[in-house]
């Protein structure tokens, strides 16, 4: 099977998702195409902070500077993905006074709103900082649900006629002499919204011109096709807790360092990071001195991280790059400037140029200039409007938060439902069938949980990203059957099983990471509510051979009925 | 000074239960302390006894034919195949007709919420109706506003599972539910009160209207299952209004948390104790102990009632505290413990060791717990005693994997039952 389109875009994450966004306003015809989720690579596994800049406000003005423009556009077009938390750089009694005065002004110097307050004002805002916190600058960081962010460029490129393939592997680039002309893909299952059990086919889709947008992958795809790119992958760890022990961005204020950052997020705090460049983006270690790291590091700023809960922790690799020779030896060095490769001019190969490098705070930004560097290659005049146009979800948030529906929810359910919705929350949620809650960690109802069912097939991962079901407490110990009993009759019970599995495997993936104190008494009541209760674990119908059920105690044909009618 | 007992048990839940019931029937005083709500109602209310042997063998049909082959340390190889006989029978004369299976050494087959089969020992008698081994048709009776049991899903899930009979599901509105996220003790109060509500036809008690509600749906089949939401103190009651007016037998699927027949069987156990003479003092934690002088013994422990600190002695103790569910075995990020008397735990010091990566895999951290002699005596790290008056019984126990093995109600009965009468032996003394 062949297909033909004006831009193939590789990779569905912020960057691609973005850029196909982008190009199909403009009138393009696109198809993106990745190999997992919509933000299965870097994207969905980021700490989730909307920079204001205040991180690179001394080490790489340009960058602060852009973030703050982005920034403010962001909060814009998607103010449903977006959460004004305001963030705090704080200063302890051995962090350098040079330094925190170098960040004050170099947030100026970029345009970074900043304000200095003292440690008690900054107590007063955050009142589990440490009480010797000395000091602290205000800037407008803010926290990004990149999940919801990324998702609803994907459907707003859909809506403007783009073709989103995910589950849709690369497994060759087209070259022909020194051209570019496509890739060969394989389908997990269809193509189309995947369904488990269905069989997968693959596909050549042509284009005029291809992006290849795959960030830490972008090496593998060169590859295919003998072009040396020389992306450096880094890893980075981020711990969930299980509560907001702040609700404003915490930053230390010192020139770079490990675990220097909490973003509140949703019902979560996420604390973050690390920097280590890794190999391989799909194989790297996972190790418990990170984990320990960021609960030790970061309770020097908030003590009550050392005893409190966490739900989770995972990974996410950064798409890091530097031009061939500059010779960078500590990633945390790198740039975080993003490069656009075009290989006609770098390799004399044409037909397809490679993004790298970059951020999520400025992905349209990035996606806003690949978007006019394909046009330029294939003679189009239209300009970008992504910085006016709000995304879906996000046109009249005002009114909807004035507006006092609740569809007929309880409250926090109501409040909560609208706020990942945004302005399409009547369009989901106002229903006349019954609506009860699937997720009561994270409040999510059966009418999202059957809209993202729409989106995206019987991948319940998907449905996960663009809910939040399943990633509070329980981390799905609750609720992962509920949310493939959703799937049914839609799908059959084969297919439902298959998914139930993928995701409940998904959840353990990164609740390994937080087992001890309650998330492991957690982990033993979600096991044995799917081991015991259920009998997942030993499913006959998931093993092979025949049961002989008769040879079983059948019970008495007629139970005995008892006359007082008590037990 | 102290308030004084012969034995006092440590837990309310089935172990517990089952403990102070055993020491009571040796004719000694008998206190039973809890603090928290027990495990019973995230449970099934089914009990288990051995469905699978260690290794993973099964749905075994007589659970009594593997468990002399279990491996050293497991609680059954503790206690000994006949007291885990003596324990059930112990517990078929307390729950007498709520409970069946005594009437065969077979395990049973019931249908779960989540759609397949899974082998237990004792199951309550709202389930009876319902064994997979029983080859009459089925109707599965799902409702739209409980998302965690999907009817024709569970339906199909049993005929997947190769059941010996035709499986059918329908889901529908429940009458008197008014509202989406209504908690399933809602739907229990209606049934077990027989609320007036109005449906089509007018107000009718709910009983009535439900079984009006499902009646069209019922074709050929002769039995009928609802999620295990079908009353709570005149459970009995409900379902034979509901088998009366539909001319079917009708039986529950058990559910998770909170779980109806769980909360039945808690029911019945702490109106044993209060039948027995057993003395509960709940809501209450203990919050340290004091040993004799030898140190060998435990002299007192001390609860914490709203700030004040009460003593309690007895002569024998029991430990029946629960597992990590239960909070009777603990974690941090560098170790696993015993909250109370700090008893031994045996765990890998790297905690990445104590699980693996397959989440149905063989989970170290599921056997985590305490080792005990035959006595069921807590030991050191060196094998000897913690201390000469303490037992251990049910999930705070080490040795066993309670929900892969489908063991968790039985080795409950077997180790309480067992810590209990020799606790209640020796306290008489």
């Amino acid at each position: 099977m062949t297909t033909h389109t004006d831009v193939l875009v590789l990779g569905g994450g912020s960057t691609g998702c973005g850029i196909a966004r982008d190009l199909a306003m403009r009138g393009l015809e696109v198809t993106l195409v990745e190999r997992g989720n919509l933000t299965e690579g870097t994207t969905g596994r980021m700490h989730g902070l909307l920079h204001s800049g205040g991180r690179y406000a001394v080490s790489d003005q340009a960058s602060a500077r852009e973030c703050i423009e982005e920034n403010e556009i962001l909060r814009e077009i998607a103010g449903h993905c977006v959460e004004a938390t305001g963030g705090l750089f704080v200063q302890r009694p051995e962090d350098s006074d040079d330094y925190f005065q170098e960040k004050l002004e170099g947030c100026r110097e970029c345009g970074i709103p900043a304000r200095v307050l003292s440690g008690r004002e900054a107590r007063e805002i955050e009142p589990y900082l440490a009480d010797d916190v000395k000091r602290a600058i205000e800037v407008p960081d803010a926290a990004v649900d990149p999940f919801r962010l990324c998702v609803a460029n994907a459907i707003d490129a859909e809506t403007h006629g783009a073709r989103i393939e995910t589950h849709a592997e690369v497994i060759d680039l087209l070259r022909d002499g020194d051209d570019i002309h496509g890739v060969e893909v394989r389908h997990e299952s269809g193509p189309g919204k995947r369904t488990h059990t269905v069989a997968g086919t693959t596909e050549e889709i042509t284009a005029d011109y291809v992006v290849n947008a795959t960030g830490a992958w972008a090496g593998q795809i060169g590859n295919m096709a003998d072009l040396e790119i020389e992306v450096r992958p880094s890893k980075g760890v981020m711990t969930i807790m299980n509560v907001r022990q702040v609700d404003t961005v915490i930053n230390r204020c010192r020139p770079k360092g490990d675990a220097d950052i909490i973003v509140p997020h949703e019902t979560t705090a996420i604390l973050g990071t690390t920097d280590e460049e890794v190999d391989d983006p799909d194989d790297y270690p996972e190790e418990q001195w990170e984990v320990d790291q960021m609960i030790d590091t970061l309770s020097e700023l908030v003590p009550i991280l050392s005893e409190a809960r966490t739900i989770r922790s995972f990974w996410g690799v950064r798409p890091l790059y530097e031009p061939p020779g500059t010779g960078t030896t500590d990633p945390t060095d790198i740039t975080r400037e993003f490069f656009l490769l075009d290989h006609a001019e770098r390799d004399g190969v044409s037909g397809m140029s490679t993004i790298v490098g970059g951020k999520l705070t400025t992905y349209r930004a990035m996606a806003e200039e690949i978007a006019d560097h394909v046009c330029d290659k294939l003679g189009v005049r239209a300009s970008c409007a992504t910085a006016d146009e709000p995304l879906p979800g996000s046109e009249t948030i005002e009114t909807l938060e004035a507006g006092m529906d609740d569809f007929g929810l309880r409250s926090p359910v109501a409040r909560r439902s609208k706020q990942r919705l945004g302005s399409r929350a009547s369009e989901v949620l106002d229903t006349d069938a019954a609506n009860p809650v699937v997720c009561q960690c994270e409040g999510v109802t059966r009418a999202e949980i059957q809209d993202a069912i729409t989106q995206s097939g019987t991948d319940l991962n998907a449905v996960r990203i663009r809910t939040r079901a399943s990633m509070g407490n329980c981390q799905g110990g609750f609720c992962c059957q509920n949310m493939a009993n959703e799937l049914h009759p839609e799908y059959d019970e084969e297919t439902v099983r298959a998914a139930l599995d993928e995701l409940f495997q998904e959840r353990w993936k990164g609740e390994r990471h937080a087992l001890w104190g309650e998330q492991l008494s957690q982990a033993m009541l979600n096991y044995a509510l799917h081991a015991t209760t259920m009998n997942r674990d030993r499913d006959p119908a998931s093993e092979s051979g025949d049961l002989e059920y008769a040879a079983f105690d059948s019970g008495r044909q007629t139970p005995q009925r008892r006359a007082d009618g008590g037990n | 000074m102290a308030i004084e007992d012969d034995v006092l048990v440590l837990g309310g839940g089935l172990a517990g239960t089952t403990a102070a019931l055993a020491a009571a029937d040796q004719d000694v005083q008998v206190r039973l302390v809890t603090h928290k709500q027990s495990t019973l109602r995230h449970a099934s209310g089914l009990i288990d006894v051995l469905g699978y042997t260690p290794a993973g063998d099964g749905p075994l049909v007589d659970p009594f034919d593997a468990l002399s082959d279990l491996p050293d340390g497991h609680p059954y190889e503790r206690v000994g195949v006949e007291a885990v006989r003596e324990a059930l029978s112990f517990f078929d004369d307390v729950a007498g007709e709520a409970y069946a299976g005594a009437h065969t050494g077979a395990n049973a087959l019931v249908p779960t919420h989540g759609g397949t089969v899974k082998p237990t020992a004792r199951y309550p008698a709202s389930t009876a109706a319902g064994l997979a081994s029983d080859d009459r048709d089925t109707l599965l009776v799902g409702f739209e506003t409980l998302p965690d049991f999907e009817a024709p899903l569970a339906a199909a899930h049993l005929e997947a599972a190769g059941v010996p009979f035709t499986a059918r599901g329908v889901t529908l509105s429940f009458p008197g539910i008014v509202r989406d996220d209504a908690k399933v003790t809602r739907y229990a109060h209606l049934l077990d009160q027989n609320e007036s509500v109005s449906t089509g036809a007018g107000e009718t008690g709910a009983r009535e209207a439900l079984a009006a509600a499902v009646e069209a749906h019922v074709e050929d089949e002769s039995r009928v299952g609802f999620p295990a939401i079908l009353g709570d103190e005149h459970a009995a009651e409900v379902r034979a209004d509901l088998a009366d007016a539909l001319g079917v037998d009708v039986f529950e699927v058990p559910m998770g948390p909170p779980s109806l027949p769980g909360l039945r069987l808690e029911d019945l156990l702490y109106d044993a104790l209060e039948d027995a003479g057993v003395r509960v003092t709940s809501g209450v934690p203990v919050v340290e102990y004091e040993t004799g002088t030898d140190g060998d013994r435990i002299d007192h422990v001390v609860v914490d009632r709203t700030g004040s600190k009460l003593p309690h002695r007895a002569d024998q103790y029991v430990l029946a505290t629960g597992g990590l569910v239960g909070k009777g075995v603990r974690s941090e990020r560098e170790r696993v413990y015993e909250p109370l008397f700090d008893c031994h735990v045996p765990h890998a010091a790297d905690r990445y060791d104590w699980f693996v990566d397959d989440v149905f895999g063989d989970q170290p951290y599921a056997r985590f717990g305490l080792r005990v002699d035959r006595e069921l005596r807590p030991l050191t790290a060196d094998d000897e005693p913690e201390f000469s008056n303490l037992r251990a019984a049910g999930a705070v126990l080490s040795g066993y994997d309670f929900a892969a093995e489908k063991s968790g109600g039985g080795v409950s009965l077997a180790t309480g039952y067992v810590a209990g009468t020799r606790a209640g032996e020796e306290g008489g003394e």
